[in-house]
């Protein structure tokens, strides 16, 4: 198991023949996902990287049966793009592009709602089920699969952190990067819920970062509405205020969105919250340990409840007051 | 992007919205003329990317066109908060019976345009909005739909109990949410809307703030940028393609990705040093955009040290190493360089290295310790911990 995407993923590549699509179409069939169209208006009937392409999702969709897109098209014609596989009944929208703005986007949004379609980014690289399948831009050799979920603004600090996981053994359920723009389809809340309900995933890592008040409420929700572990970093303590750091949405605007009040937020819910992208691995692998004491735990007590029916309600008992805590 | 009030009204001015006879002055001669066209008193105001100009001593009110000159002379080349004020705006003098707010932002949690009108208007609105909350109306409008007559009649009337004055604002509302959409604003303000003892309604002042990515299609908003108004450095760079703030530390700092690139500025920092910038040199790693970014940091006498963080993904570590040494052949910098690559093509780029006496680390916080040693600004934090 995994979320959003599995072996089950047919992929659609929006501007397949641009110089990214065609580029990024190779690196997702090299990785195994399976592509099964592409889309350039105008270059219907032709071919590339071996896939069919169409003139619009609608075909394509028809034609092979695709149920996920992948956009690369440039910025102006991102939103069309995205309008087009929401109408042609897609389940999956994944947006690279970036530089939507925002006026536009808050359109999109409202109206992905009426719809079956979700939306992950714009502004994102996408995301991975590890040894499966990758719908984005993400280096697919650096990720394991495993029991990790990852849900993160960024693109290269994703990649940072899921090396050190990697390099620690930790493997990954799924990774997806919401995007790094102000307002985005899939937000935190979103992916942790998908997370919590998904048997693979044991724990989860979310990387934040300045803008915006999306750590604030996730941290609320894992406080609230999660049972498995969460392990977070922020990124952007050093960032001055009222400057964007490169993403749209990273921006420190009237004095709120700061770092420290994020880290806070985190900290106040019984988060950890990492130092460094290094760190964020050991962190996990505790979380994981854990686990995995609790489990044995567990396991041990079930034996004697089965077999000495006398002590039944001194174990019940212990088992009440473990709940409570 | 910001941009001035002045260039804030003449939109406004396209949409309808009632603003003040005004005009903007370089030199106080030319404030002197405005003057005289108004034949008015009027009010000489400081145009700068800053709030609180009126305090500053950045507003002043003339009664007569010399007035008007002197003024001008007195605020053209003052500071504000560290701003040269370059410009003032010339404009009618109006009596004030009232003072309310009006203003549109896209907003992040719930995902549309919000409204937000105050009877509360002419000091800071954040102020009003942490100390009095209920003081503030807030309406959310469906992007889809826009904003509708009837829910802007329903804010002028939280405004003013006087209809006659309410429906003279509605129609500002919605003229100042049609200006919003239409301009790629990410805030576009009225502070303060005024009422007039006659019951007349202004816009005394304007504030938009331009949404980045919309700028692409605006291009007559970007001609609006004020570059002086702007770091040099980041002036440059954004014509170069990158993405790049200036700090005030020792450490230059060369990364691929936004993310990354504030994460290693909080290391540098968690390590003891400051950085002296952020710098996302993005996805493709052409070697001049590295040569650019090089240049960029040297040209800050602060930085003591410059350190690379490539993580190669699409980015391929052999293409960056070619703009370091190119850039270094070309540059010969007298601070220290030192890298870190990890990921695709990182064997090629290592190699590459070697031609400039570089070795390349893989990892993160090595190389920023390395950095904050070889800088000599280090305070020893590192070992502390």
């Amino acid at each position: 198991m995994s979320i959003l995407i599995d072996r089950k993923t047919k992929v659609v590549v929006q501007g397949i023949t641009g110089r990214d699509g065609t580029f990024h179409t190779r690196q997702m069939l090299d990785y195994g996902t399976k592509i099964v169209a592409g889309v350039t208006p105008g270059k219907g009937g032709q071919k590339a990287e071996g896939v069919p392409v169409f003139n619009s999702v609608a075909e394509a969709a028809e034609a092979t049966g695709a149920n996920t897109s992948v956009i690369y098209v440039p910025s102006k014609f991102a939103v069309d793009a995205i309008y087009e596989s929401a109408d042609a009944g897609l389940n999956l929208v994944v947006c690279i592009s970036e530089g939507i703005p925002a006026v536009d986007m808050l359109q999109v949004y409202n109206y992905l709602k009426t719809t079956k379609t979700r939306l992950v980014g714009p502004n994102t690289p996408g995301l991975i089920t590890p040894g499966v399948t990758k719908v984005g831009i993400m280096p697919g050799q650096i990720h394991k699969k495993g029991n990790v979920g990852v849900v993160s603004r960024s693109g290269t600090l994703t990649y940072e952190v899921v090396y050190h996981l990697t390099l620690n053994n930790i493997g990954q359920s799924t990774c997806l990067g919401i995007g790094g723009d102000q307002i985005v389809g899939t937000g935190f809340i979103d992916v942790l819920s998908l997370f919590e309900q998904d048997p693979q995933t044991k724990a989860v890592v979310l990387i934040g970062e300045i803008g915006g008040t999306d750590e604030e409420e996730a941290a609320e929700f894992i406080k609230k509405k999660m049972t498995k572990p969460v392990v977070a970093f922020v990124a952007g303590r050093t960032a001055p205020p009222g400057k964007r750091m490169g993403h749209a949405g990273a921006i420190i605007a009237g004095g709120s969105g700061t770092a420290a009040e994020k880290i806070a937020a985190f900290q106040k819910a019984k988060i950890k919250v990492a130092e460094s992208p290094a760190q964020v691995a050991s962190l996990v692998e505790a979380e994981l340990e854990k686990l995995k004491a609790k489990a044995k735990k567990k396991a041990k007590k079930k034996v004697p409840l089965k077999k000495v029916k006398t002590k039944k309600s001194k174990l019940s008992k212990k088992k009440a007051k473990r709940r409570t805590r | 992007m910001k941009i001035h009030e002045y260039q804030a009204k003449q939109i406004f001015a396209k949409y309808g919205i009632p603003l003040p006879q005004g005009e903007v002055a370089s030199i106080p001669e030319e404030a002197k003329e405005i003057a005289a066209k108004i034949s008015k008193p009027v009010m000489v105001k400081a145009q700068v990317h800053v709030g609180g100009r009126g305090k500053a001593g950045g507003i002043k009110k003339a009664d007569d066109p010399n007035e008007a000159f002197e003024m001008a002379s007195q605020i053209l080349g003052m500071e504000i908060k560290g701003l040269t004020v370059k410009k003032v705006l010339v404009t009618e003098c109006k009596d004030i019976a009232s003072e309310s707010y009006i203003g549109v932002i896209v907003d992040r949690n719930t995902k549309k345009p919000v409204i937000m009108v105050s009877a509360a208007g002419g000091i800071d609105i954040e102020e009003v909005a942490k100390e009095t909350p209920e003081k503030i109306h807030k309406l959310e409008v469906n992007p889809l739909l826009g904003l509708q007559s009837f829910q802007a009649r329903d804010l002028a009337y939280k405004l003013y109990s006087d209809t006659k004055i309410a429906n003279q604002t509605s129609p500002v509302i919605m003229k100042l949410y049609r200006a919003f959409c239409e301009n790629d604003c990410s805030l576009a303000e009225i502070n303060p809307l005024i009422t007039t003892p006659e019951g007349e309604v202004w816009a005394l002042d304007a504030k938009i703030n331009i949404d980045d990515s919309g700028l692409a299609r605006h291009r007559e908003i970007e001609e609006m940028r004020d570059l002086d108004a702007e770091e040099q450095a980041e002036v440059e760079a954004r014509e170069k393609g990158l993405s790049f703030v200036k700090l005030n530390g020792n450490i230059g700092c060369i990364v691929n990705g936004a993310g990354l690139a504030m994460a290693t500025m909080d290391l540098v920092k968690r390590f003891g040093a400051e950085p002296a910038n952020f710098l996302d040199i993005g996805g493709s790693s052409n070697p001049e955009k590295v040569v650019n970014a090089m240049n960029i940091i040297l040209r800050d006498a602060n930085v003591k040290a410059i350190l690379f963080n490539i993580f190669g993904g699409i980015t391929r570590c052999d293409d960056v190493a070619n703009g370091i040494v190119y850039a270094v052949k070309q540059l010969n910098p007298q601070v220290p360089i030192v890298v870190r690559l990890t990921g695709t093509n990182e064997d090629k780029a290592r190699k590459i290295l070697e031609e400039v006496n570089l070795t390349a680390t893989s990892s993160m916080e090595e190389v920023v310790k390395k950095a904050i040693e070889l800088s000599g600004t280090s305070q020893m934090k590192m070992f502390e911990r």
